[in-house]
This record gives structure tokens, sequence and C-alpha cells, in this order.
């Protein structure tokens, strides 16, 4: 089984930029097993059609607008996933949505997409993220572990070697 | 009764855009280009190590990511007056190129094809009499009937679920649409076949950048490739054998697909080398540094004036004081304090918001001007400059792609057709026949250099007390872009990005002259104010690259139509 976890976002724009952290934090706390690659995405498009060609599983991490409190937890799945891309709740619904519509004109789409998120604050320019969705970016990494989870993937929290801890 | 047309932004990349056109007689009388963004990267950087600013500057854009690194880096060694290895440059020209050419074939096919390609059209054409066509222009190994037929079909399948997807918002059945059903059909065919071609060209960049879209292998003093002839884990005889032959899989698709669609669809609207001119001068800068320090170029570049290519002035080095010295920045039209225009060692980014003034302020994007003017970037510049300094490899190219065109149009064609919105996209498709011959050089120079047994690839930069300045420009996919940094004690003190969209999508400048876009649009026919095709058309020439929404808006300002499209 292949999987894919993409983070994207602007990490010049704040509360964007939630889902790359996301995947840092990911990255940084767990031991990846073959099979799932992590990717920061940024604000690309075309530049990751290859690593999502014909994926069983797209796990999408991102800010997503649905006029919900600043810092809420939003899972979109199945029915719901197309009308995430169709709609503008991503700001970086044009590069992603034309990756996986090209992959479905060449019979190569990702089985499953499921889009995990924060409702953003505020998309000033600055590199940190605003309180409630900084705080939610644990949460957002937990959901990702529970989807692999799932579909039979464990992440293992990874052992910090001793040295780090001194 | 004049209409009024606005394309306005739905993403946050950087340098979103607005275009708004009055139209008049069927045609655009005037136009006003904003950008919807407030530019602020350069405040973050501000008191930061230089040595990190690639790395942020590579967020800029989401498409341009590679080119903020190199030209990041390039500042910085400029302010210091570095030397960087021979391999170093190499290995960053190859990136550089092979990145030019994945941006230029993703723009012709997926971002601006379809302005021009009807899609469903192709499902009315004949297969054979398709391949016949593709067969008489180029001995592309796909072109066959076979190839075709598979096509249509999937195209058939594809438009029967109703899902139209990337395919939603086009113009099906627009009256400015000119190709037959089988030259549409050829044009899906190649459009499907890129998507498999583009990602030769974005391996070579995970190669050497270790990988993509954000690459890692920069410093600056060089890159962080370790060369050894005789290991698989740093850069050696296998890596450097897998880029070779990629580059010749994007040859193959450059020279026999890429420019002849390029030349066949542009004959057919021949009518389109009288649209879309605007700005005459053109500014381009050599690229792809053969030296240490940057003062010898494979590919050449300069400026031209009025058009005038006798007149035409060379930019030498990195060091070239007429670049250095020729560029500032206006914010009378945009949302800036500041009254005088100023150089970008000087430069700031005050933001003063107004409303959106037809004749005041009404763009985040600042008005660059070289010597005073407004300048156009892109490819065009680059191929008009090349013409002026008779640069051979490129002239080859451009006048291949005539040569197709003539043929197919079966009448002759002027250089001078070149100023125009279908110029920019024949200029664009010599570029990046050019660029590959250049990245084919680029990969033999770094393996001779690397068989003569030179494997140093990083200068260590020394910061001096006080202050240094500096520029890195590179002849970017979508023309000059340029970094400028003031360093203090070792500190970014100032720093400021003046990108090819800036240039071309600049508003009115201090002497309320237009812009690039602004002037190419005035004259464009607009056959039907509620599907603006042609004003996209000329947009998408420059290769903007953004998402946009088209609101029609008529003189009353009542808003009568909202469509949303890609621009």
């Amino acid at each position: 089984m292949r999987v894919v976890i993409l983070g994207i976002g602007n990490l010049l724009l704040s509360d964007e930029s939630v889902g790359v952290r996301a995947l840092e934090a990911l990255r940084d706390g767990h031991d990846v097993p073959p099979g799932v690659s992590l990717i920061d995405g940024g604000t690309s498009g075309m530049e990751f059609l290859e690593d999502l060609e014909g994926v069983d599983l797209l796990i999408v991490l991102d800010a997503i607008r649905a006029n919900r409190v600043p810092g809420t937890f939003i899972r979109l799945a199945g029915a719901e996933v197309p009308v995430f891309f169709r709609t503008k709740l991503s700001p970086h619904q044009i590069g992603l949505s034309d990756v996986l519509a090209s992959l479905e004109l060449l019979g190569r789409a990702p089985r499953e997409v499921v889009v995990l998120g924060v409702e953003p604050l505020t998309f000033e320019t600055g590199m940190q993220l605003s309180a409630p969705v900084a705080a939610r970016v644990p949460d957002l990494v937990n959901a990702a572990v529970r989807e692999l989870d799932a579909h039979g993937i464990r992440l293992d929290p990874r052992v910090m070697p001793v040295a780090n801890l001194a | 009764m004049a209409n009024r047309i606005t394309i306005d932004p739905i993403t946050r990349i950087e340098g979103h855009l607005r275009i708004d056109c009055e139209v008049d007689g069927g045609k655009v009388t005037k136009a006003w280009a904003s950008g919807q963004m407030w530019r602020g990267v350069e405040q973050i950087l501000l008191g930061r190590d230089p040595r990190d600013a690639w790395a942020i500057t590579q967020r800029i854009c989401g498409v341009c990511t590679t080119v903020h690194a190199i030209v990041s880096v390039r500042a910085v060694e400029n302010a210091l007056k570095m030397e960087i290895p021979l391999n170093a440059q190499l290995i960053r020209n190859i990136i550089i190129s092979a990145h030019a050419i994945h941006d230029h074939i993703v723009h012709f096919y997926h971002l601006s094809a379809l302005d021009w390609v009807d899609v469903v059209s192709a499902l009315k054409a004949d297969p054979k009499k398709t391949a016949a066509l593709a067969e008489s222009l180029s001995t592309w190994k796909l072109n066959g009937p076979h190839e075709m037929k598979a096509v249509q079909d999937r195209l058939k399948n594809y438009v029967q679920t109703g899902q139209l997807g990337i395919f939603t918002n086009g113009y099906w059945g627009h009256p400015a649409m000119k190709l037959s059903p089988e030259v549409n059909l050829l044009a899906v065919a190649h459009y499907l076949q890129a998507l498999d071609v583009q990602r030769r060209a974005n391996k070579i960049v995970a190669i050497l950048g270790s990988k993509t879209p954000h690459i890692q292998n920069v410093a600056v003093g060089g890159v962080a490739n370790p060369i050894a002839t005789d290991s698989q884990s740093v850069l050696g005889v296998e890596k450097l054998l897998a880029i070779k032959g990629y580059i010749d899989e994007l040859a193959d698709f450059v020279n026999n697909v890429y420019l002849v669609d390029v030349g066949a669809i542009g004959a057919f609207y021949a009518d389109w080398t009288a649209i879309g001119k605007g700005v005459t001068n053109y500014l381009s800068v050599p690229d792809l540094p053969l030296d240490t320090k940057g003062t010898k170029f494979a590919m050449p570049g300069g400026y031209i004036q009025n058009g005038n290519l006798a007149g035409y002035k060379p930019i030498k080095s990195f060091d070239d004081a007429y670049f250095h010295q020729g560029v500032h920045e206006s914010a009378k039209h945009a949302w800036y304090e500041g009254k005088k225009p100023l150089h970008p060692y000087k430069g700031e980014t005050v933001p003063e918001y107004t409303d959106f003034q037809d004749d005041g302020k009404y763009s985040w994007v600042k008005s660059p001007t070289f010597y005073g003017e407004p300048a156009q970037v892109g490819p065009l510049s680059w191929v008009l400059a090349w013409a002026a300094a008779k640069y051979e490899p490129g002239m080859r190219h451009l006048n291949r792609l005539i040569g197709i065109v003539e043929s197919v149009a079966k009448t002759k064609i002027p250089l001078d057709a070149l100023h125009s919105t279908i110029g920019r996209h024949a200029a664009r498709s010599v570029v990046c026949a050019t660029m590959v011959d250049n990245l084919q050089q680029q990969w033999q120079l770094l393996v001779d250099n690397i068989g003569s047994g030179d494997t140093k690839t990083f200068n260590r930069p020394e910061f001096p007390k006080g202050e240094v300045s500096g520029v890195g420009f590179h002849q970017a996919p979508r023309g000059v872009l340029s970094h400028w940094v003031v360093i203090k004690n070792g500190i970014i003190k100032n720093y400021q990005a003046v990108v090819p969209t800036t240039w071309n999508a600049a508003p009115r400048n201090a002497n309320d002259v237009a812009g690039p876009y602004e002037a190419s649009l005035i004259g464009t026919p607009v056959a039907d104010p509620e599907k603006p095709l042609e004003v996209l058309r000329t947009v998408h020439s420059f290769d903007p690259c953004l998402a946009c929404a088209v609101h029609v808006v008529d003189k009353e300002n009542t808003e009568t139509v909202k469509v949303q499209t890609r621009l």
C-alpha cells in the first residue's frame, strides 16, 4: 500500500502554513515506515504529480476556511472531498485540484483522499502560527496518525536519543 | 456602450493579479493591472542571517521556488564579491535550465493551451487525419493513428462522466476558437503526453536539488552536493548518467512536439501577431555563468529600447553597473508610501492602502522602470536580445519555428510579428528549445570538470564588519528576476525582490505611463464581454500562472456576470 501525506501552505502567510507545520511535526516526531511518503508541497502543483500518481491513500494537511471558530479541527472525506476542491475553502485548491484532475484524466488518481485541516485565524505576513491554530498542530498530527492506523499502518513515536534530552 | 471587465484573484500566492478593462466598440480601450496582495516578504527577512534568506525567499511563490533560491544566494555572493566553485555554477545552471524547461512545457500545455484549443471539438476529429497531419510536421514517435484514437476514446470517457475537471472552465465553442477538430485532437494528445514528459525535468531538479518542489542544495558560496565519482550516495557517475537520460527525453519532446505545436497552432492564429504588442522596451539578463566570477555567460541578455534591435545594450556580468543603476521602483500608483521612484537598495515597503482608484493608487505591485521607462520582461525579451546579439544557438530555433509557421500558414512571417500575444508563446518555445541545447552543454561541462579532478562545490562566505550591498539576477522562466540585499555586520538590513510579474504587471509609473500588461491589452478585440477569452489570451501570454476570477461589470458598475477562470 502506497500512502502520501501532503502538507500544503505558504510558510510566509502565518496560519496558511499550518499544513506544512503539521507535516514537519509528524516527520520529526515519528518513524515513518516504507510505503509512506511525507511531502512538503508548499504552494506548488505540477511538481508533485508523480508523487501522487496511483497512490492508495492521499492525506492532505491544509488550512481550511469553513466559517468555523479559528482553531477548529476539520476532517473531509468521501463525497466532501470533491466539494473541498470545487469551492474555495483552501487557497491552494487550484494547483492541487489541477494535479488530481490531470491524474483522473490519465486514469491514475489516488484511490482515496482525506483532507485534514484547521480553520485559520489570520493570513497576515509572518512565519508564526496564531495561538489558536498553533495549539491544534498536535491534533492534526494525531489525526493523520489515526487515519493511517485505520488503514493498518502504524506510525511509532520516535524515541528521542538521550543526547538530545540533555 | 462600454463594458468593464475585472479579472480578480482567488488564491494568495504572492503577486496575484486583478485585471480591469474597459471595452468599447468591441475592443479594449483602457486597462489596469492590479496586484492584490501586500508584499511583506521583505519585512520577514530584515534582521536575519543572509545565509538563510534563500530558504525563505523560495517560499515567495508556489511556482518559482527554485529561481528565488538561486537568485537570493547570487545577491548575497555579489554583496560579498565572492567567487563560487565552477562545479557549483554548473550544477546550479543545470537546475535552472531543467526548471525553466519544466515551467515552459507546463505553461504552454497545461496553463494556456486551452485558451486556443477547443477540447470538446477534438471529439469530432478523425484520428487518421490527425495522425497524417502530425506526421507531416514531425517525426515524434507518439503521433500515430492508434495513439490519436486512444486519446480521443479517453477524452470521450472523461467527458461522459460529466466531470470535466480541469476542462470545466474552458470557453468551448467560443467564436475566437479557430482550430479544426483534428488540430484540437492533436493538441489534446500532446497535452497528455506533456504531463508525462514534464516530470523528466522535475527529476533532474530533484536529483541535484535533493528534492522538489523546494530545493535543499544551494548555499551562499556554492552548492551542498558532495561530488565523488565512486560513490552512489553523492553526486557520481550513476546520477549524472540518469540526468543525461532525462535530458535526451526532454530534447526529443521539446524539439519534435512543443516547438512544432506552437508553430502549427500559431499559424492558425496568425491574426494574433497583430494583437497584444504593448510596451516595446525589452529587458533581459545573461544567464548560465561559465566561470567562478560570473563574467562569462552561455546565454546573452540586455536591453532593447523601443523595439530598436540596433540600439541593443548588452548586460555583461553580475557586477554590470548599467543594470545595477538602471532599476528603480515607483509607488505613485501602488498602495505604498513614497513619492519618488527609489533604487531597490533604498526601497521601502510601507503600506498606504486606498480603494481602487483608476487615476490614483490601485495595486500592491510597485512599478519598476529601467532608466525611467517601463520594460517588458520574459522569453520574448530574451529572444529579441539574441536576435540583436546574433546569438546563433537561439536564432537556429527561431528560424526553424518561423519556417514551420510559414509552411502551415503559407505566408511570410517577419521578425516584427514577435511583438504580439502569439509572439510571446513563440518566443517561449524558442527559449525552451535553446535551453535544452544549453542543458546538454552544461551537463557535458560538469562531467568534464569533474573528470579533470575538480570536486570542489563550496567556498565559505565571510561577512565583513560594516555595510555591503549586492544584487543577484537571473533570467527566470517569466523574465528578469532580481534580489537586492543590504547587509550590515553580517545581518540583513534591507531586502527587495523585483520579480518578473512586477515588471510585466506594473501599474502606471511615476510618469503615469502604463505597464506591459496594461499597454498590451489596449486594442485587444473582445467578441463577448461575458466571455473575455481574448483578454485572457493576452494576459496568459506573459505566463502569470495565477488563478483568477473574471467579473464583468458594466459602465454603471453593476456586476452582470461573474465567471471563474484560470489565469
